[in-house]
C-alpha cells in the first residue's frame, strides 16, 4: 500500500513548523513518527497534500520538571517515555502506559505527541494523560495555550488542536507516590484495548469505552464518598457509550470496565 | 528528494519521491531484499530493520525519514566474508525458522532487543519480540535462538563475531 503523492517539508524549528502550517492550512498534516498517520495515509483515509516532519526539531524532545510538573516534549518517543528513570519516578503511570504502546518498533518510531493528537479512544496514551489529570501545550498563529485533558479529546480520532497550531508539550502532574494501576485488555499482541483502564489518585480514565476516552465519574464520586473499591468499580461503565466490534459487544465492554476498574484501583497492572 | 543515507555501511544517495517507503527503497531502489513486505500494516515485523541501531518497521517508514540516518538490513549483520553474524548463526543452530519469511525481521528484532538488554530473560525476548509475528508459529526456537545468541555474544564472542548483533554492525557503519 502507497500513499498518495504529498510534498515533504522538513521544518527545523517549532517556529518554522507553525509558519509552514501557516503557509499550507489544511492541507497539510504534521508528520512526527508517523505511526498514527502513515498508516491512515496507506489506506488513503488521509491525503494531506504536505507533510511537515518535526522530527528533526530539537526543542520539541525532551523530558524535564517544571515546578510541579513534567514536561514531556511532544516528539519524544514511547521508548524514551517509558524508559526514563525520571518519568518511572515521578510518573510511574506515564512511563508504564508509554511502554504499553504497541511494539518495541511502534515504541522506536511512535511519539506521545503524536499519539495524543492522533486522539484514538482506545489507545494508551490518551488515557493515561485523562487519568492523570496532565495537559497539553498548544502553539498557533495567536500564541500557546495549555489544554487540560479533560478538555483536550472532542471525539473519535478528533481533539481540539487546530489545523495552524501544533502541540508542543505534554505536562503530567509530579506524582510519584500516587497511587495508581493500570489494566489493557487485548485478545492479540501489539493490539489496542478492547477495554483500557487507568487510575490515578483517584480518578478513572477509560479507553474503548466511548467517542473518546472517558472519565469513570461515577467511579471517582463513589470513592470520595467512602465506598468500597468493589462498589466504585461496579460503576465504572455508567455514563460510558462503548461501540460494538468483533471482539466485544457492548455489555461485554461494560463487564470489563467494572472487572479492570477493580484492578486498576487496587493497584495493578496489566 | 534527494536523501542520502548509509545502509549496512555504505553512504548511498538518490532521488527519491517522498511517498516511497523505506521497505520499497531498500528492497526495489538497492535491491535488498531481506526485509519482507508481510501485513504491510506495521503489525507483523517482517520488515524490521534498523534504523540508527535501533528496530523499526520499515513499512511504516518513508525513506525521506531516513535522510541523513544510518539502516541496518539482514543482508548488513553477515560477517565480512559473507558467512552469517552471531544471532544468525544462532537461529540456524537453534533451528529458529521454518519458512523463513519472518527471518530477516526477527533476527533485526533480536538485534535491537540484545542491544537494548544483552542479558534478556526467556519472557524479556518474548516480549521483546512481541512485534514480530511467525505465521509457522516457531516461537519456541526463536526465543531459544535469541538467548542462545545473547550467551554467545556476552562470552565475548561478538569481538571475532563482527557484525553478529548491532553493536558491530554499528562499528561497521562508523569504519
Amino acid at each position: 500500500m502507497i500513499p498518495a503523492a504529498f510534498d515533504y517539508e522538513v521544518a527545523d524549528s517549532a517556529a518554522h513548523a507553525l509558519s509552514l502550517l501557516a503557509e499550507h492550512g489544511e492541507d497539510a498534516k504534521v508528520l512526527a513518527g508517523g505511526h498514527s498517520l502513515l498508516p491512515m495515509m496507506k489506506v488513503r483515509l488521509a491525503q494531506p497534500a504536505v507533510l511537515i516532519d518535526i522530527a528533526r526539531v530539537a526543542e520539541l524532545s525532551g523530558i524535564q520538571i517544571a515546578g510541579t510538573e513534567v514536561v514531556i516534549g511532544a516528539t519524544t518517543r514511547h521508548a524514551e517515555v517509558a524508559g526514563s528513570p525520571l518519568l518511572q519516578a515521578e510518573a510511574p503511570l506515564l512511563a508504564y502506559a508509554a511502554a504499553q504502546v504497541g511494539d518495541p518498533q511502534i515504541r522506536h518510531r511512535g511519539t506521545i505527541g503524536g499519539s495524543l493528537a492522533h486522539a484514538d479512544p482506545s489507545a494508551d496514551l490518551p488515557m493515561a494523560l485523562l487519568a492523570l489529570g496532565g495537559s497539553v501545550e498548544i502553539t498557533g498563529p495567536s500564541g500557546a495555550r495549555v489544554v487540560g485533558a479533560d478538555d483536550f479529546f472532542v471525539g473519535p480520532f478528533e481533539s481540539v488542536l487546530q489545523p495552524d497550531e501544533l502541540l508542543t508539550a505534554v505536562r503530567v502532574p509530579r506524582g510519584g507516590s500516587a497511587p495508581w494501576g493500570y489494566q489493557k485488555f487485548v485478545r492479540r499482541a501489539n493490539d489496542w484495548a478492547i477495554v483500557g483502564v487507568a487510575a490515578y489518585d483517584g480518578r478513572v480514565a477509560l479507553a474503548s469505552m466511548g467517542g473518546t476516552p472517558l472519565r469513570a465519574l461515577a467511579t471517582e464520586e463513589a470513592l470520595r464518598s467512602g465506598a468500597s473499591i468493589d462498589e466504585a468499580a461496579a460503576l465504572a461503565a455508567e455514563g460510558a457509550s462503548p461501540g460494538y466490534d468483533f471482539h466485544a459487544d457492548i455489555e461485554y465492554r461494560e463487564h470489563l470496565a467494572r472487572v479492570l476498574t477493580k484492578r486498576a484501583l487496587e493497584g495493578k497492572t496489566g | 528528494m534527494e536523501i542520502k543515507l548509509t545502509v549496512n555501511g555504505t553512504v548511498r544517495s538518490d532521488e527519491v519521491e517522498p511517498r516511497l517507503l523505506l521497505v520499497h527503497y531498500l528492497r526495489e531502489s538497492l535491491g535488498l531484499r531481506a526485509a519482507n513486505v508481510g501485513c504491510d500494516t506495521t503489525s507483523c515485523g517482517a520488515c524490521t530493520v534498523l534504523l540508527d541501531g535501533e528496530s523499526v518497521k520499515s513499512c511504516t517508514v518513508l525513506a525521506v525519514q531516513a535522510n541523513g540516518r544510518s539502516v541496518t538490513t539482514a543482508e548488513g549483520v553477515t560477517e565480512a566474508d559473507g558467512s552469517l553474524g552471531v544471532v544468525q548463526t544462532a537461529f540456524r543452530e537453534q533451528h529458529g525458522l521454518q519458512c523463513g519469511f519472518c527471518t530477516p525481521g526477527m533476527v533485526m528484532a533480536a538485534s535491537s532487543l540484545l542491544a537494548e538488554n544483552p542479558h534478556p530473560t526467556e519472557q524479556e525476548v518474548r516480549e521483546g519480540l512481541e512485534g514480530n509475528f511467525c505465521r509457522c508459529t516457531g516461537y519456541h526456537n526463536i526465543v531459544r535462538a535469541v538467548l542462545a545468541a545473547a550467551d554467545k555474544l556476552s562470552d565475548g564472542h561478538a569481538d571475532s563475531a563482527g557484525g553478529g548483533a548491532v553493536a558491530g554492525g554499528a562499528a561497521r557503519i562508523s569504519a
